[in-house]
């Protein structure tokens, strides 16, 4: 073998491994992108209806509901509209009625949005960047309106 | 007045540092003998200023100064003293000092524990970890000063995040810290030989004990993370992905990188560039870390309220250690190419595939963590990257390489014959394979190949790094004399691979057999689950120290006989914050985990969250079999003889000099 035919073996390997992994990758991200959408966008029809997204807002107080089964209900807003989520399972810790929170899941056909994950964070001053966003666009349209 | 002294010790070591950094660096460039000698004291007396500053903000914890604002967010009389002494690093401007403290320690240990190395290159290296010390501690006093006092101090301080009030994270931070800044030797090696102009092997032979001995420490670092979320978090996972995490994993993974390729320019002379480049890298990715997670644009579970300003610090701090790097690095390139050559089929290319994943690996990462951020900054929407997306890139990514793990440490150095190597290997394979798809048929409850690809690659790498014995057996000499000439070096790279193979039972096992379920139990009910059954008994009310909390009492049962019992706990810490506390069991082959999730009703029924995870233990058991073997490989006696002879060296010089 020639060192030239071997420097070519290696940059036609190189090749192939990158555009193996590229694909692989773009395949990857392409499946398991999720949008975030606030309630408002929700209520704007802007939302996918067959696909998986984040849904992020305050949790409206006083619309928490805990029954005798593991489901929980409650409401998501950015103070502009509401989106009525229900979630199977056990919330994290610091979830909270006032607190932000972001939902995951999709939206079903009875207009309840039906999370698979619920997330809330350690910190009990932080707010998610895109749950304040969105309260911060509510609250500018609400003012602007007025 | 101590938080005072603390506040001039920083500035103090901020002037140390400038003229740690200033004067060895011209000096080396212009060959002042006078102006090299400073670097070492330099640096002494800087760790001493970071040490002094510290010690201030331990004292203010100790004596509860509530007019410094950072314990008084951070602390309060109630704290129990170990959380006293943790919580100096529990949020930003303390873990900033922390950080800084660190970085001193690794350079006085350099200045300390670099005999063999010319003074020159130990100036320049000095000097460059000096300008970042410089970078961290203006950070520090310009935007987050941890001796900030308060006007009107309050009585009693807030509290320590209840999450960081546990033994595991209290030694988690200082461990991660020790290896992203423990980079900073690589990075200062790198950059310092550059500036020299001196790229060859005794470079890479001076920065390898200090990358393994980093890699250790991150190692660790990352396991303990990993460790305490698990139980900690309340959520039964070891590893989500989060970017926080993510910020961890890749300069592990090109620091992994790094300690492969030095070991072939240290060996071989080859790859020079490219090990400069990894070097540059994997400090770059533990600056990025630091500023994803400090500056508040990660949507995490880490992320805690942060000010822009420190963001927009590090960001440009960032762009000046990457920008001016690479530019020294393009200015110089032209000279550290490397001219060995090498075969097809031998182990330098059995390490440059092992790089080329690897790097890959951390940058289809990088891609993953970064592209949230990206999009939104272009303003095209907020979207999240899931756990799918890095499992389906990391996977496939891995597989290849674990198959080179024990093979790769097989070949030879320049070129080896593919047949002759297939004849040794061959049996491994058909025995790996055979054993793969069997065990899993025999012990698993359900079949799967996913556990039967994990458990053949294990065995597969296994064999082959063990065969790396036997092979230096055969040329007649006895299976123990070869243990007893084996260096500590090769030993390290049997424990390490040993762990990877370890590492990768615990994950295909843990992510294809574990079975989770949340249910609604009363009290005296029981579910089963993974062929156990858990019988709840209630709930109970206690006392803590600065919570209340409600413990629940599960008797865990298998075919009838009492297996254990776990107390999960849920507690309310007087600032408000509710935290789960994990019932485990743990197994070698198996852990039990109930966490107590809310009461549901009038009745007396909880809702519980029941786990049964095989072999979960396994994936930190490898980590630990990898941080060993980092440990041995540091420890190989060549570095010390190769000090020992420059002592010996130096005082021959002294002795001449008096003769």
């Amino acid at each position: 073998m020639k060192a030239r035919h071997k420097r070519l073996g290696f940059v036609l390997a190189g090749l192939v491994g990158l555009g193996l992994a590229t694909w692989l990758v773009m395949n990857a991200l392409e499946n398991n992108l999720s949008y975030f959408f606030s309630p408002t966008e929700v209520a704007g029809n802007k939302a996918p209806k067959d696909h998986v997204f984040r849904l992020g807002g305050l949790v409206q107080p006083g619309s928490l509901q805990r029954g005798q089964e593991l489901t929980i209900r409650f409401t998501v807003t950015d103070n502009a509209h509401n989106v009525n989520v229900a979630y199977t399972g056990i919330l994290p810790d610091l979830f909270q009625e006032g607190q932000g929170v972001i939902a995951q899941g999709r939206m079903g056909a009875d207009g309840v949005f039906v999370a698979d994950e619920v997330l809330a964070k350690h910190d009990e001053n932080y707010m998610p960047p895109e749950v304040a966003d969105a309260l911060q666009k509510s609250h500018n349209a609400a003012t602007g309106a007025n | 007045m101590i938080p005072e002294i603390g506040h001039i010790a920083l500035i103090l070591a901020l002037c140390m540092s400038l003229a740690q950094s200033f004067f060895p660096l011209v000096g080396a460039h212009k060959g002042i003998p006078s102006w090299v000698a400073l670097a070492k004291p330099a640096a002494r007396a800087n760790l001493l200023f970071v040490l002094v500053a510290y010690g201030c903000l331990t004292y203010s914890f100790l004596v509860h100064d509530f007019s410094v604002a950072y314990v008084a967010q951070n602390s309060n009389t109630k704290l129990p003293t170990l959380y006293q002494i943790s919580g100096v690093w529990g949020a930003h401007e303390g873990s900033l000092l922390f950080w800084a403290l660190t970085l001193s320690v690794w350079t006085a240990a350099v200045s300390f524990f670099s005999r063999s190395v010319p003074d020159v290159m130990v100036a320049r290296v000095l000097g460059v970890m000096g300008l970042v010390t410089v970078g961290f501690l203006l950070f520090m006093l310009l935007t987050s000063n941890p001796f900030d006092r308060l006007l009107n101090p309050p009585m009693e301080g807030r509290e320590l995040n209840p999450l960081l009030q546990d033994p595991g994270l209290a030694i988690h931070p200082p461990m991660l810290y020790m290896g992203y800044v423990g980079f900073s030797v690589a990075f200062a090696f790198a950059i310092a030989a550059m500036l020299g102009g001196r790229l060859d092997a005794a470079w890479a032979r001076w920065s390898r004990p200090w990358t393994n001995v980093a890699w250790v420490f991150l190692t660790l670092g990352i396991a303990l993370g990993s460790w305490w979320a698990y139980y900690e978090l309340g959520w039964g996972g070891w590893w989500f992905w989060d970017p926080v995490e993510n910020a961890s994993f890749m300069p592990w993974i090109v620091g992994t990188a790094l300690m492969h390729s030095l070991a072939v320019t240290e060996k071989r002379g080859a790859f020079k560039a490219w090990t400069v480049l990894l070097a540059i890298f994997a400090f770059s990715l533990s600056l990025l870390g630091t500023f994803l997670v400090r500056s508040g644009v990660l949507t995490s579970v880490h992320a805690f309220a942060t000010d822009p300003a420190r963001g927009v610090f590090i960001l440009m701090f960032l762009g000046v250690v990457i920008g001016g790097s690479l530019m020294l690095y393009s200015w110089r390139a032209n000279q550290i190419k490397s001219t060995v050559k090498f075969d097809l089929v031998s182990r330098e290319t059995a390490l440059l595939m092992n790089n080329v994943i690897l790097v890959v690996t951390a940058c289809s990462i990088l891609l993953g963590t970064l592209y949230p951020l990206l999009l939104d900054a272009l303003g095209a929407g907020k979207i999240s990257v899931g756990p799918p997306y890095f499992n389906s890139v990391f996977v496939p990514l891995t597989v290849p390489l674990a198959i080179l793990v024990g093979v790769g440490a097989l070949m030879r150095w320049k070129q080896d014959d593919a047949a002759l190597l297939f004849k040794k290997v061959w049996i491994y394979l058909v025995v790996s394979i055979v054993l793969g798809l069997l065990l899993p048929a025999v012990f698993a409850p359900t079949y799967s190949f996913g556990a039967a690809l994990g458990v053949g690659l294990a065995i597969w790498v296994l064999l082959t790094s063990f065969n790396w014995l036997l092979d230096r057996a055969s040329g007649g000499r006895g299976l123990l004399q070869v243990i007893r000439n084996t260096p500590r070096g090769a030993w390290g790279m049997l424990c390490g691979h040993s762990g990877v193979a370890i590492f990768i039972i615990g994950v295909s096992l843990t992510s294809i057999y574990s079975v989770e379920k949340d249910v609604r139990v009363e009290a005296g009910q029981s579910y089963n689950l993974g062929g156990y059954d858990f019988l709840f008994h209630g709930v109970e009310n206690f006392r803590g120290p600065n919570y209340q909390g409600a413990r629940g009492t599960i008797e865990i049962f298998k075919d009838g006989e009492p297996v254990t019992t776990v107390y999960p706990e849920k507690r309310n810490y007087t600032t408000g914050m509710p935290m789960t506390e994990a019932g485990i069991d743990a197994g070698l082959t198996r852990d039990l985990f109930v966490a107590l999730g809310e009461p549901l009703g009038d009745s007396g029924a909880w809702a519980l969250r029941l786990y049964h995870k095989p072999f979960i233990r396994w994936i930190w058991l490898g980590g630990i079999f990898m941080a060993l073997g980092g440990l041995l490989a540091a420890s190989d006696q060549r570095y010390f003889r190769l000090a020992r002879k420059a002592r010996l060296a130096a005082a021959d010089q002294v002795t001449a000099g008096a003769a």
